[in-house]
């Protein structure tokens, strides 16, 4: 039973499970506290045991299918493998050596230490035109980007030196006239902390942002790896969670793993039906006081009505929407797309989001909520 | 009846249904475990599922003391473990013409004790609820995970407080956000679900004494309906058929679907969606 355990365990862990050590011993002991004859209880049991989240649900059944049952085959093989050609074209592909020549690759780290005008006129630069090098460059200032967010007032209080939110400290004021013989001679404050803001990102992947969404997938990345209370989604025609696929520091295996687990990439468009879904499934994420930022140009194939009910209903349980459209950037640009003229009534902020100046925009806007 | 006379699942599952509470098969035996294994179990479901009602159930029928902490933005360890009753200590120190010994104004006298320490010093079973945990945040959430392995805090000025008697933890999440990995880890997990029609209508009439079959059948037809409907912002849980199922027995022969929609819907888009699909139309 203990090898059977072990590889169950290797099964969920090769599917992305967190099994360690302490879960096979609880699992041991689960299975020794039941009637292990029953196949449906030994499989409740373990489950209990080994899931921790609802995501490990479907993992485990699997898994104990695989294991115990008749033996299904289970996925292997890096998840970059299964994709199409277009997900592959629309990922940045900079860290991956291969194509480029051993000989290039020197000459950019040779640009690198003098790339301060470089920086700069990347700056103001369309997404669309960006070579290789570029995105590479542009990477880290968009992870510097990404870790400027909206912070709310807590409360949860801190002490502070002067009089301010006028709270009393009475913990220190106790502590303090002790020493004073029982007067509480010197005064200690308290004033409420500032905490994150829950962020919400909804990013277009359909056809016509393909060349943007490699760039603004990675500002997703970057956005989840470095703040706390980050959601990111991605739709084409329906909504994709990819908040735990975009998790870890490796940059290229977590797009890959996005990439792999939005089903309809450089599809079709539908943001009133996603936003829907975003609405009631997700509902929950986006109501308590999040910034919902939605990244797309508005071509949308869907019902125009309902993505003006659905936009009305987000902008009411979100603290404040925010949309980015790359084709804002234009100088002569009119929300005149069906999508664009049911969404920009009910949106507090609209950016262009096609530069790292117009995302350094959205970090500044962001900050001042 | 005890924790010890939870000694199966078919035990649990009848203990919790002479409190009213009918635990399908998988929910008993999260419950059966967390007691045998002496583990925390985290439960996340939809809203109205019934999560907090199973530690008040377990409670209920083992006659273990129910100690409930609900979390909220900001807890901390004075809301949750203890705090010091300063205005006392203040007053006490004034009153005290030579001075106060320290240990004396930071004995027991002027603690105050919060759900946690109750939880650890009271002498005798206790299920310990810890109500909507993702509300929290992740510093309280780090001193959770401490907590539920050693179930002992330390209090600087009086020293370490050890459970005496291990208490039964139930965690709820609402999932507005991921909890921690190490916290998930720490507990065994259970999924609630709406229940099947049969079921619910069976939870109807165990929570509700009297009430006609006919009206239970209809509530449940209708729930269903509405979560089938699937178009909701807010899908109704098991508490709003239990409210409506109520509304309409208190209104008798006037009582109607359509009219008490509101028990069940609480978003005006969902009832203005109900009502022009038709959707509740031959229930």
């Amino acid at each position: 039973m203990t090898a059977r355990l072990g590889s169950l365990a290797a099964v969920l862990r090769a599917q992305g499970s967190r099994v360690g050590v302490g879960e096979l011993l609880d699992a041991h002991r689960a299975l020794a506290a039941i009637d292990c004859s029953s196949r449906e209880d030994s499989r409740l049991a373990l489950r209990t045991v080994l899931c921790s989240s609802r995501a490990d649900l479907a993992r485990f059944e699997l898994a104990f299918a695989a294991v115990f049952g008749d033996g299904r085959p289970t996925g292997d093989g890096s998840p970059l493998d299964e994709l199409g050609v277009i997900e592959r074209t629309a990922l940045p592909r900079v860290a991956i050596p291969g194509s480029a020549s051993p000989l290039l690759a020197h000459e950019e780290r040779m640009v690198v230490p003098a790339a301060w005008s470089d920086v700069e006129l990347l700056r103001e630069k369309d997404f669309a035109q960006y070579t290789d090098a570029e995105m590479a460059l542009a990477r880290e200032l968009i992870a510097r980007l990404a870790r400027r967010g909206p912070m709310r007032v807590s409360r949860r209080t801190r002490p502070v030196r002067r009089r301010r939110g006028h709270m009393a400290d009475l913990r220190r004021v106790v502590r303090a006239s002790l020493r004073t013989g029982g007067e509480p001679v010197r005064r200690h404050w308290r004033a409420p902390s500032r905490r994150p803001r829950p962020v919400v990102l909804v990013c277009d992947v359909s056809g016509s942002m393909t060349p943007y969404a490699r760039m603004l997938l990675q500002y997703l990345h970057a956005s989840v790896a470095a703040r706390r209370r980050v959601e990111a989604f991605a739709f084409g025609t329906r909504l994709t969670r990819i908040t735990n696929e975009l998790g870890g520091r490796d940059h290229d295996l977590a797009l890959g793993r996005a990439a792999a687990a939005v089903a309809d990439f450089s599809g079709g468009t539908r943001i009133g039906a996603a936003l829907a879904e975003l609405n009631r499934v997700h509902g929950r994420r986006v109501g308590r006081g999040a910034v919902v930022v939605v990244l797309s140009d508005g071509w949308d194939r869907g019902d125009p009505d309902l993505l003006e009910t659905e936009m009305a209903r987000l902008r009411r349980s979100a603290h404040r929407l925010v949309w980015l459209n790359p084709l804002a950037a234009h100088p002569d640009f009119e929300p005149l797309t069906r999508g664009m003229r049911a969404a920009v009534p009910h949106t507090d902020e609209l950016l262009a989001g096609n530069s790292l100046a117009s995302l350094e925009q959205l970090a500044r806007i962001l900050e001042e909520i | 009846m005890t924790f010890t006379q939870l000694r199966s699942v078919e035990a649990a599952s009848t203990a919790l249904a002479t409190d009213g509470y009918l635990a399908d098969r998988p929910l008993a035996l999260a419950v059966h475990l967390a007691v045998v294994l002496e583990q925390p179990l985290l439960l996340e479901g939809e809203a109205g599922v019934g999560k907090t009602e199973v530690a008040r159930a377990l409670a209920a029928c083992t006659g273990a003391r129910l100690i409930r902490l609900q979390c909220h933005e900001g807890i901390d360890l004075h809301h949750a473990v203890y705090d010091w009753d300063y205005a006392r200590q203040l007053l006490a120190l004034r009153a005290a013409e030579h001075g106060v010994d320290e240990g004396e104004l930071f004995s027991r006298r002027f603690l105050l004790r919060r759900p946690l320490l109750d939880a650890l010093e009271h002498d005798g079973a206790v299920v310990l609820l810890i109500d909507e945990v993702d509300r929290a945040d992740d510093e309280f959430e780090a001193f959770l995970l401490e907590f539920l392995s050693d179930f002992a805090v330390t209090i600087p000025e009086l020293g370490t407080v050890t459970a005496r008697h291990r208490p039964v933890v139930i965690l709820t999440s609402n999932r507005t956000r991921e909890l921690h990995d190490a916290l998930k880890r720490r507990c065994l997990y259970h999924w609630i679900d709406y229940p099947a029609p049969e079921r619910e209508r069976e939870i109807v009439h165990a929570r509700i004494p009297g009430m006609p079959e006919e009206i239970a059948r209809r509530v449940v037809a209708a729930v269903g309906r509405l979560r089938e409907h699937g178009d909701l912002y807010k899908l109704p849980g098991v508490g709003e058929t239990l409210v409506w199922a109520n509304a309409l027995l208190a209104l008798g022969d006037e009582g109607d679907l359509d009219e008490t929609l509101g028990a069940a819907l609480k978003v005006h888009e969902d009832v203005l969606r109900v009502r022009e699909r038709k959707v509740l139309e031959g229930v």
